[in-house]
């Protein structure tokens, strides 16, 4: 009986977990195409160091550390969730504990302690968001569902933590009593180095009868808070502890001062400058773009979709950019919310309508402004800041490429600056003949 | 000193080839303060009699600030035009002072057809140093003076440049302080993405204020830089505090070209 409703229950949640990852590879595939194959052997060596490694979070080492306390404890404590598995398909109790001996004691208690710290990184994170309110996890576009998400998660955890000690402290009591379902001599302990001191502590007190019950509050709990966070993870900036590896796989591997080619103005270009030329001598299998930069998602790249949709919203990238620093209303952050937001709200239609169905929304003026465009230096510090390699520089360039050469919406003084360059080849209003004078001033 | 400042036309005429070019830019040319930046590289060439040639009249503008600022047309106009005059000229090396120069035709050029190497002027300046070309023998000039760096963003974290100009400055015999926001973590002046040719947006600062602080901060004499627009904006920012007794803003060049008695 309690197989079949885990069963039951595991194919739901994995089910409805790969309905929501194949929407999202839907989404990101409504992405313009960028090459961003080959380099195996960097492209590894950078996901090791960025997503495995976590590199670029010590650059401030107090959430770093607490970042890896959780990130560690996750890892690990899948193996415990194999065991959940394993059980939960067999009917069994603590499969592995036989055929492991010694190092069931040993792992289990080695994921106890990684989830104490979990828990204490937790608690620390919690307080950093509410009670010491750090700014750059408070500011306005954090307003609402983002906060929301961002404690729920940690909330989550939490309870996660809670079921995995009630589980194997309830059960740690329950061998004492010589009760247990594991397969251990009783009379004896696990062993296990925390649950071992907190089950008697917390359970003593409850009957054996009812320690069993705890016990599988904890287990199905366990189950439960799993199969839950995953599916929760599609909603959620949590989503990058997924896509961080693909992301910085797909890094940009150029120096972060090159901007993109646009392959369709070389072509106009080559025909202005020689009209003798072959209008299709330039790249025959470029498909004359539908329009100039980027409007909405569509017109960006799917690497950009990506980092949309890995985007942990932790601000690093706001705290570090100047425009905002001073007060702009630009936040790089932002940038890439509202990218992933306005990729949602289209997928979702397109996916009801159809394909070719336009909602006569667009990333550009229903999400971001001209303002927030206009107050980038291009000075890529976003771009080094963020942990997991996301570039919401080519996203704002992208953007302002359309509202410039789409429809010629630019602030004055910039017009006058391209003129200048148009006419006499400086931004400057000098001739170029002047160019050399300097060479015969004092 | 006489500058001595040949064109690749002239070089051509009399059938010479010079192994670099000096690509001056726009603020080199034109900009009053920038063109002290530029004949103090100028200087040092002389000086070491690094065989070089400019463009003059022949060179137009880079094409970066139309391209930051969105227009890719006006940018590639730019880089074509360009590319056929170095091109026609064989060049092969080129140096710069300018960061924003620099990054474009090292890194945008070559797809459109521009192979060039290209240096940063500090980079060009250190090779000189580590070569024995260039001696700065027992200078006194900075001797102990507190000088800071302040990272251009096309120079740093666009081209991971950072190592050439700081030993530069320790070459001066002065001491290097770091801003607390340095090298990858360095703020940006505010200048580019061609914010240089436009108001701020709204906002409660003005961003090389914000940076001006950080300099004034690391209690350095000298703030040195390596970029026209970070240099413009750096005085501005200092004037503004009214620190220009105290603290001045000089291009590494300038620190070099100074200490060498040039
Ligand atoms: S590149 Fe633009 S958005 Fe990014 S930090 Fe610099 S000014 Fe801010
Ligand atoms: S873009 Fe990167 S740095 Fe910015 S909020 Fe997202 S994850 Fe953090």
């Amino acid at each position: 009986m309690s197989i079949l409703f885990f069963v039951l229950i595991a194919l739901l949640g994995l089910g409805f977990f790969s309905l929501n990852i194949w929407k999202i590879r839907y989404n990101i595939n409504l992405g313009k195409p960028e090459e961003r194959s080959g380099d195996v052997g960097k492209r590894l060596k950078t996901m090791i160091l960025v997503a495995f490694g976590q590199q670029k979070m010590f650059s401030r080492p107090i959430p770093a550390l607490l970042h890896l306390c959780l990130y560690v404890a996750f890892v690990i404590t899948q193996v415990e969730l194999f065991e959940i598995f394993a059980d939960g398909l067999t009917g069994e109790h603590r499969m592995f504990l036989n055929g492991l001996g010694g190092f069931y004691t040993f792992a289990i208690s080695f994921i106890e302690i990684l989830s104490v710290a979990a828990f204490f990184a937790t608690v620390m994170f919690l307080a950093r968001r509410n009670l010491l309110k750090l700014p750059r996890l408070n500011m306005k576009e954090m307003i609402g569902w983002p906060t929301k998400d961002a404690n729920l998660i940690l909330i989550f955890e939490l309870i996660l933590l809670v079921c995995i000690f009630t589980m194997n402290g309830a059960d740690e009591v329950l061998l004492n009593r010589g009760a247990s379902h594991a397969a251990m001599e009783s009379g004896n302990s696990f062993g296990f180095s925390v649950s071992s001191f907190l089950g008697p502590l917390f359970f003593d007190g409850i009957s054996t009868g009812n320690l069993h019950i705890v016990e599988r509050i904890g287990w199905w709990g366990h189950l439960f808070m799993v199969l839950g966070f995953l599916n929760y993870l599609p909603y959620s900036k949590h989503f990058h502890i997924l896509l961080a590896f693909p992301n910085t796989y797909y890094s940009n591997l150029e120096k972060k001062g090159k901007f993109n080619n646009m392959a369709s103005v070389t072509k106009e270009v080559k025909l202005m400058m020689d009209p003798t030329a072959d209008p299709y001598a330039v790249d025959p299998n470029a498909a004359p773009p539908s329009r100039f930069g980027a409007k909405d998602v569509t017109d960006l790249s799917w690497k950009n979709l990506m980092d949309a949709y890995t985007c942990t919203e932790c601000g690093r990238c706001t705290s570090s950019c100047p425009a905002n620093i001073t007060g702009k209303l630009l936040s790089p952050r932002k940038i890439m919310m509202d990218t992933r937001d306005r990729l949602v709200e289209l997928g979702e239609s397109k996916r009801k309508n159809g394909i070719d169905h336009e909602d006569g929304k667009s990333l550009l003026g229903d999400y971001i402004t001209e303002e927030e465009l206009w107050a980038c230096t291009s000075c890529n510090a976003c771009v080094d800041e963020c942990p997991v390699n996301i570039d919401p520089l080519t996203i704002i360039i992208d953007l302002r490429r359309f509202l410039v050469m789409e429809e010629s919406k630019i602030p004055n003084e910039l017009t006058g600056m391209l003129t200048n360059i148009e006419n006499n080849g400086a931004p400057w209003q000098f001739s170029q003949n002047d160019r050399l004078n300097w060479a015969n001033e004092e | 000193m006489n500058l001595h400042v040949p064109t690749m036309a002239e070089m051509k005429a009399k059938g010479e080839n010079p192994e670099i070019l000096f690509w001056v830019g726009c603020s080199g040319s034109f900009d009053d303060r920038a063109k002290k930046i530029t004949k103090a590289v100028v200087k040092i060439l002389n000086s070491c009699k690094v065989s070089f040639a400019v463009l003059g009249t022949e060179e137009s503008c880079s094409g970066d600030p139309a391209k930051r600022a969105g227009n890719e047309f006006t940018y590639q106009m730019q880089a074509m035009m360009n590319i056929e005059v170095l091109n026609g000229y064989e060049v092969k090396k080129i140096v710069t002072a300018c960061p924003h120069c620099f990054n474009t035709l090292k890194n945008e050029y070559p797809e459109l057809g521009g192979n060039y190497e290209v240096v940063h002027h500090t980079q060009l300046i250190q090779d000189l140093i580590n070569t024995g070309k260039l001696i700065l023998e027992n200078s006194e000039s900075f001797k102990g003076k507190k000088i800071t760096f302040h990272d251009p963003c096309y120079l740093g974290r666009a081209n991971d440049v950072y190592e050439a100009p700081r030993q530069l400055i320790e070459k001066l015999d002065a001491e290097l302080v770091e801003m607390k926001r340095c090298k990858s973590k360095g703020l940006c002046c505010g200048a580019g993405g061609a914010q240089m040719f436009k108001e701020a947006e709204k906002g409660n600062k003005e961003i090389n204020i914000e940076r001006t602080e950080d300099a004034v901060e690391s209690a350095a004499e000298i703030i040195a830089t390596g970029c026209p627009f970070c240099n413009t904006m750096m005085t501005d920012g200092i004037k503004n505090a009214e620190k220009e007794g105290q603290i001045k803003v000089l291009d590494v060049a300038e620190l070099i070209a100074n200490a060498a008695e040039l």
